[in-house]
């Protein structure tokens, strides 16, 4: 696992596996909220495992449970892996 | 509420049509064993994980060209263990059944912890350390289908048995429960309750434990097994957080 991981590693990764689960992927940015996406706990389950396996960041329901919006995954997952 | 009109189903699949492999928990012997054969005459690849009888196990494995896997289900990192050992050898598993097993009897009022702690460890607590890990894959993929061995003992009351009857019944609300997170990825989740059952397990009873058996006699393996069959075929993909008992009427 490298040192770092910046934002531009994990945004791709973060918005393709949210494109798996449904949102169509012009939707799909860093202000946009979970409710607006459809986007549910079980997605975000199954989202912390991309992250897991990506990064090595594991997620836990109580981290994901406090963000709303794709930017703030994003930004948690970064400071995770720094 | 709009429904989606699906195309009608192929009638009697009898193949599986997907990929990946079954995993039997305890499938050395008892209805474990006869779970295995009936899942690998329905064309799975299938490991099973035994604790004792590594023998029955490996000759089992044989048998039905799959593998068998030592463990003891109720170590923390079995569950992490078996499904890796399971996918490394024979590819995600797609079905898990989570047989394995034990009962320690007496009554509430003299029941010591370690019969209480084991029977819960063994019962429940590995059945859901199990369930956890192999349903993230399935989830993921979008198909799976997780069977758990309960008992008509835990909805009904049988004396000496609170432990395992708390253990069965924790068992199916665990089922339910997880039924309704997963449904909606193409997971089912669901529980057969055997009831008398010839097997290892029960060849202490007395004979007279029949009698209250309205099909007057003891269920075979091969009973319990056909049920975990079906729930395992396509034919039953909507069936989902169902108990199918399977005791002869005992329960009725």
């Amino acid at each position: 696992m490298s040192a770092t991981v910046t934002r531009d590693q994990v945004t791709p990764v973060v918005y393709d596996a949210l494109a798996e689960l449904g949102p169509e992927r012009d939707q799909i940015h860093d202000a946009a909220t979970w409710e607006e996406l459809d986007v549910d706990s079980l997605d975000l389950a199954e989202l912390s495992q991309v992250v897991e396996e990506e990064f090595g960041v594991r997620l836990k329901g109580d981290d994901v449970a406090q963000i709303k919006t794709v930017g703030e995954a994003v930004e948690l997952i970064v400071a995770r892996a720094g | 509420m709009g429904l989606t009109t699906l195309p009608a189903a192929a009638p009697h699949a009898t193949t599986p049509t997907r990929e990946g492999c079954a995993l039997v928990t305890g499938g050395s012997r008892g209805i474990g064993a006869a779970v295995a054969r009936a899942l690998a005459a329905d064309g799975w690849p299938v490991a099973v994980s035994y604790r004792s009888g590594a023998d029955e196990a490996h000759a089992l494995a044989d048998e039905i060209q799959g593998l068998a896997l030592g463990a003891d289900v109720t170590a923390p990192a079995a569950a992490d263990e078996l499904i890796a050992g399971a996918e490394e050898a024979l590819g995600p598993v797609a079905v898990l059944v989570n047989n394995a097993g034990v009962r320690a009897d007496g009554l509430a009022i003299q029941l010591e912890d370690d019969a209480w702690d084991s029977v819960m460890a063994t019962n429940l607590t590995a059945a859901f350390r199990l369930t956890r890990r192999a349903v993230r894959g399935m989830v993921r993929r979008r198909d799976g289908r997780v069977i758990n061995i309960a008992s008509v003992v835990g909805p009904k009351a049988n004396a000496g048995q609170a432990n395992y009857a708390a253990s069965k019944a924790g068992l199916i609300g665990m089922t339910k429960t997880i039924a309704v997170e997963v449904a909606r990825r193409g997971v089912t989740v669901n529980a057969v309750a055997p009831g008398f059952i010839a097997t290892d397990m029960t060849a202490d009873l007395p004979d007279g434990v029949l009698d209250a058996v309205p099909a007057r006699r003891a269920g075979r393996p091969e009973d319990v097994a056909a049920c975990v069959r079906f729930l395992a075929s396509p034919d039953a993909a909507y069936i989902t957080g169902s108990v199918l008992t399977v005791d002869g009427g005992l329960s009725a």
